[in-house]
């Protein structure tokens, strides 16, 4: 028998429009880093992402009522994944702008001058001197930036895959570039490495089984082999087992969390703010694509396992979150904590379920990115200040820093009037239906617990007296604007949160 | 009926004034007071007219309503409007802010630190909110307001209390945001069930006769409860209440106690009951029991304290058992006592709790051992001690008494048992009153004791209207029960409760046939 004969596959190019434009742009900068002078680097690579950024969300706005399987099955375009898309690419924009912030920390950006400068070494001392600034990390950010965007209109297991890497790849090196704390940082980035790389493996083992199951990869058709034969369904279950840990590392829910309180804290805030929220979002944009698509067949097995790591992470998260001292590890728990109720409101497989914890991603990321934004303006001669005991009387020194984290702190307590108790409402009201009741009286009863460390830290930004040698630096209109546009949508979408509820509605379901 | 919205007026407007208050220049601290005092009086104003207005017998439950759609998604309104025990307790709220900035106009300086704009501003936010509670006739509004008004008391106990307010108010926030995500969990079960039935409203107007299974509707219930149990506050999850009492100034217990905890006793008598009617009459022996244990615990408790504050914390912890067992007997004696119990004990905690604050201020201590002899030094403040103690333990011509009557007979038609239980309380009350006044006012004049002088001006003023309220309802109860009666009426008519006939009138029925 001959080889078959090779037919094209038909690809819609402009469905993938955001993705290339930033897949290009990201090349463009390595471009300019081989060849263009130090001097003008910055400003040409500063030029290129925002562009780029910018052109990629007009092109996912353009395909905002799209609602089709493309690339042969690889992708999805539909309401959910643009949304998610649209999300992704403001909230690029955010860290981009706060990537870009130099009026900080006093010796420049957050990021190392160069890397490879060993810590504390002569070489380091004197790239820093000439005042020197890391570019690379702009490209860097763009290539994970195209991954996000792929991940949630991913359609097959590889595709999946791909857009996983292409996501979390520029992601380990961002982690272990900070000016400050280095050691720290590099650590961060190993650990994070190792692991994701390990996750990454258990990934590719359950795509492997599933294959194996249905003989497929995409998940419309893995939908439909698992209804046709049953004889397969175990070996499909360990496999999806397998996918969804893999994917629960990258959303950081208990107990795959561990990587993510040290990376929080390692890694450079403004690094920090984009990552946890972007591979939130991301992430739980495919996880809800393979449950409710691929796997929506097997409900009633895999229910129970997304259950319990919902609630797992929602306990361990705000427990830990109680004793840290560090703002960074705390926000990192309440982070773990977040995704447990995303997934609460994931348990109902309907379309208000869908809706639930896409309000919640829409409305969180928000949040999260600009909690951090402030955590990286209050700071001490050596750095930021991260510890707790540090912020002590903030509220005297710099009332408005004070009242916008509380306001932010509220959002993550999630009170009404913000967008935060927006996402809880709609997220535990789509799970409040038979034996996942339980799961929402256990999503309450965390909150509580959560509420009581954001009011720890609000406790000691108001009531105790302050530290000396704490400043909060005046920002430029870069980190100004990144705060404004978070804390303008955080307040809209409390006040009103007919905003998101009507995006979402328009968003609709998954095509199959 | 004048389409001027007046409610969202009353809502507003303190709320601007806050924000008036907070922008004005700081130098002079005196204008600031000036200014904040004179802007909550025009919400007193408007609530005389809005009384004067309100027809007691209207067909409509809500009067002055407004109704404006906020999510449509969720079916949520911003809906307004009051009935009678409504307006009562927001008369109560409005009457008191006034009351409140006299008596703590000289808090901040005597405290040595913090913005007096901002002292003041929180308690005019404070009005907004605690307004809106009462006013909000969409349960989601209501539950945004009852979360919101956590936030002004955290401040004024956090940053205007005493040295462990910090504490104080953490625990307070802890406890009433424990009860209020239970609730939230309640409030989004209703939705749900509202949803299933075809309605998908927060309207309470919707939500009343929902068909639900008697299980679901327990577990609703006990959502709701628990979040006003707490608020209220019914032992056994009472503890917040003393420390936030002891750490808060006076003037912020006063809105604490006489106003924020009557939210968990309005909330059951305006939710939990008309909502849920099936579960409530299920869980009735419940809460009376749990009543009667505040009552005899609180006051028992209340005998043993050294400090005044928590005294007078204990006293109102037996005072709400009084109030949650008019609530839950459910007849409308009961219930029309519960309701002028709520607005009594707010003017008669408020006098006594402005008192203490004014004798503290004096001596430095709230310790009853660190007084004595008060009356040789000070007279008129002696003697309005006595008035505003007698009250609180329902002395006959004082308004309390009118209420705790009201209360013990309504009980006694449905549980005699419970009634006659009760009835120790008061004489508990008179246990606890008469010797927190015998040790701190009468006998010889003790040491430290001089410094006590008598009351000013200023102090005479704020306390005076809380006085005079004592008396005339004591009197003349006539206005308020006039406005709560039918609404208590209606009330009774939601919860398919019917009262029963007294037993004489069984008798002569009998000897009729």
């Amino acid at each position: 028998m001959g080889p078959q004969p090779f037919t094209m596959p038909h690809i819609e190019y402009s469905a993938l429009a955001p993705v290339f434009v930033l897949f290009v742009a990201a090349t463009l900068g390595v471009l300019i880093e081989a060849f263009v002078g130090r001097t003008l680097r910055r400003q040409l690579q500063l030029l290129v992402t925002f562009g780029s950024l910018i052109i990629a969300l007009a092109f996912a706005i353009t395909q905002w009522s799209s609602h089709a399987v493309v690339a042969e099955g690889a992708l999805a375009l539909d309401g959910p994944a643009v949304l998610l898309q649209i999300t992704l690419l403001v909230i690029a924009i955010v860290g981009a702008l706060l990537m870009a912030e130099t009026k900080a920390d006093p010796a420049g950006d957050a990021f190392a001058p160069r890397t490879s400068a060993i810590p504390g070494s002569d070489d380091e001392r004197e790239f820093t001197m000439r005042g020197w600034t890391q570019t690379e990390i702009w490209p860097l950010f763009l290539f994970a930036v195209s991954g996000s965007i792929l991940f949630p209109m991913a359609n097959d297991l590889l595709t999946m895959f791909i857009a996983l890497e292409m996501l979390s790849l520029p992601l380990y090196l961002l982690v272990g570039m900070s000016r400050r704390r280095r050691l720290l940082s590099q650590e961060a980035a190993l650990k994070y490495f190792v692991l994701g790389a390990f996750a990454s493996a258990l990934f590719l083992f359950g795509a492997a089984l599933i294959y194996a199951a249905s003989g497929e990869l995409t998940l419309g058709a893995i939908a439909n082999a698992a209804n046709q034969d049953s004889s397969t369904t175990s070996l499909m279950l360990i496999g999806a087992v397998l996918v969804l840990v893999g994917l629960f590392f990258k959303v950081g829910a208990a107990p795959f969390h561990q990587w993510s309180p040290d990376v929080y804290q390692g890694a450079p805030t403004a690094i920090t703010a984009y990552m946890s929220a972007a591979t939130k979002i991301a992430a739980f944009g495919a996880v809800m694509r393979l449950l409710y698509v691929g796997l929506q067949g097997l409900q009633w097995d895999w229910q129970p396992v997304v259950a319990t790591v919902a609630v797992i992470s929602m306990l361990v998260g705000s427990s830990a979150a109680l004793v840290q001292t560090n703002i960074k590890r705390v926000l990192a728990y309440s982070s773990v904590a977040h995704a447990g109720f995303i997934m609460t409101a994931m348990l109902a497989v309907n379309p208000r379920g869908l809706a639930g914890a896409l309000t919640y991603l829409v409305t969180y990321g928000f949040v999260s990115t600009a909690a951090f934004a402030v955590v990286s303006l209050v700071r001490s001669p050596a750095g930021e200040a991260n510890d707790i005991s540090q912020w002590a009387g903030l509220g005297r020194k710099s009332p408005v820093t004070a009242a916008v984290f509380t306001f932010l702190l509220l959002a993550l307590a999630g009170l009404p009037l913000t967008s935060g108790f927006t996402a809880k409402f709609v997220a535990l009201s789509s799970a409040w239906n038979g034996w996942t009741g339980g799961v929402v009286i256990a999503a309450v009863l965390t909150s509580a617990v959560a509420a009581f460390f954001y009011l720890r830290i609000i406790v000691s930004m108001y009531f105790s007296p302050a530290k000396d040698d704490i400043s909060v630096t005046v920002p430029s209109t870069l980190t100004r604007l990144a705060i404004g546009v978070c804390v303008g949508i955080t307040t809209v979408f409390g006040f009103a949160p007919q905003a998101v509820l009507a995006l979402v509605e328009h968003a609709g379901v998954f095509v199959s | 009926m004048s389409t001027f919205p007046w409610l969202t007026a009353l809502l507003a407007f303190p709320l601007m004034s806050a924000a008036v208050v907070m922008v004005m220049p700081k130098g002079n601290a005196a204008t600031v007071k000036r200014a904040a005092f004179g802007f909550s009086l025009v919400p007193v104003a408007i609530i005389a007219y809005l009384w004067s207005q309100f027809d007691a017998n209207a067909t409509e439950q809500f009067q002055f309503a407004e109704n404006t759609e906020w999510i449509r998604g969720w079916g949520v309104h911003y809906a307004l409007g009051v009935d009678g025990i409504a307006l009562a307790m927001i008369a109560l709220s409005v009457i008191l802010v006034p009351v409140v900035i006299i008596a703590g106009w000289n808090d901040v300086e005597n405290r040595g630190s913090g913005n007096v704009a901002e002292y003041f501003a929180w308690f005019l936010v404070l009005e907004t909110f605690m307004v809106g509670v009462f006013a909000a006739t969409d349960v989601f509004l209501f539950y945004v307001f009852f979360e919101a008004m956590l936030v002004p008391v955290y401040f004024l106990i956090g940053r205007f209390g005493g040295p462990r307010g910090a504490f104080a108010a953490m625990k307070f926030f802890i406890y009433s945001l424990v009860g209020g995500l239970i609730m939230l969990a309640a409030l989004i079960g209703l939705y749900v069930i509202s949803s299933r039935n075809g309605i998908g409203s927060f309207a309470y107007a919707d939500l009343l006769g929902l068909k639900m299974d008697p299980n679901t509707q327990k577990l609703l219930f006990l959502g709701f409860f628990a979040a006003f149990a707490i608020k209220a506050p019914l032992v056994p999850v009472h503890t917040w209440l003393p420390d936030a009492a002891q750490q808060a100034t006076p003037a912020t217990t006063v809105l604490l106690v006489g106003v924020l905890d009557k939210v968990g006793t309005f909330g059951m008598l305006r939710l939990c009951l008309p909502l849920f009617p099936e579960a409530a009459r299920w869980f009735t022996p419940t809460v009376l029991i749990l009543g009667l244990v505040g009552i005899i615990y609180g006051a028992i408790v209340a005998i043993g304290q050294t400090d005044m504050r928590r005294l007078i914390a204990f006293t109102s912890i037996s005072h709400f058992g009084f109030i949650t067992i008019g609530v839950f007997v459910m007849t409308s004696l009961g219930q029309s006592g519960a309701t002028l119990y709520m607005v009594n004990h707010g003017f008669s905690t408020a006098a006594l709790l402005l008192l203490v604050g004014y004798l503290i201020s004096r001596r430095g201590s709230a310790r009853i051992a660190d007084f004595g002899g008060v009356h040789k030094v000070a007279p008129v403040l002696a003697g309005l001690f006595l008035v505003a103690g007698l009250s609180s333990l329902a002395l006959p011509g004082m308004s309390s008494f009118v209420s705790e009557f009201m209360v013990l007979q309504g009980t006694f038609l449905q549980h005699p048992v419970i009634a006659l239980i009760a009835t120790s309380g008061v004489v508990l009350a008179a246990t606890y009153i008469l010797v927190m006044y015998k040790r701190t006012m009468t006998g010889p004049v003790g040491q430290g004791v001089e410094v006590v002088t008598e009351l000013n001006r200023r102090e005479i003023w704020a306390i005076s209207p809380l006085v005079a309220a004592l008396l005339v309802f004591g009197f003349f109860p006539k206005p308020v029960l006039d406005v709560v009666n039918p609404a208590i009426a209606r009330v009774m008519q939601q919860i398919g409760a019917v009262d029963p006939q007294p037993r004489v009138a069984v008798v002569d029925t009998k000897a009729g046939q």
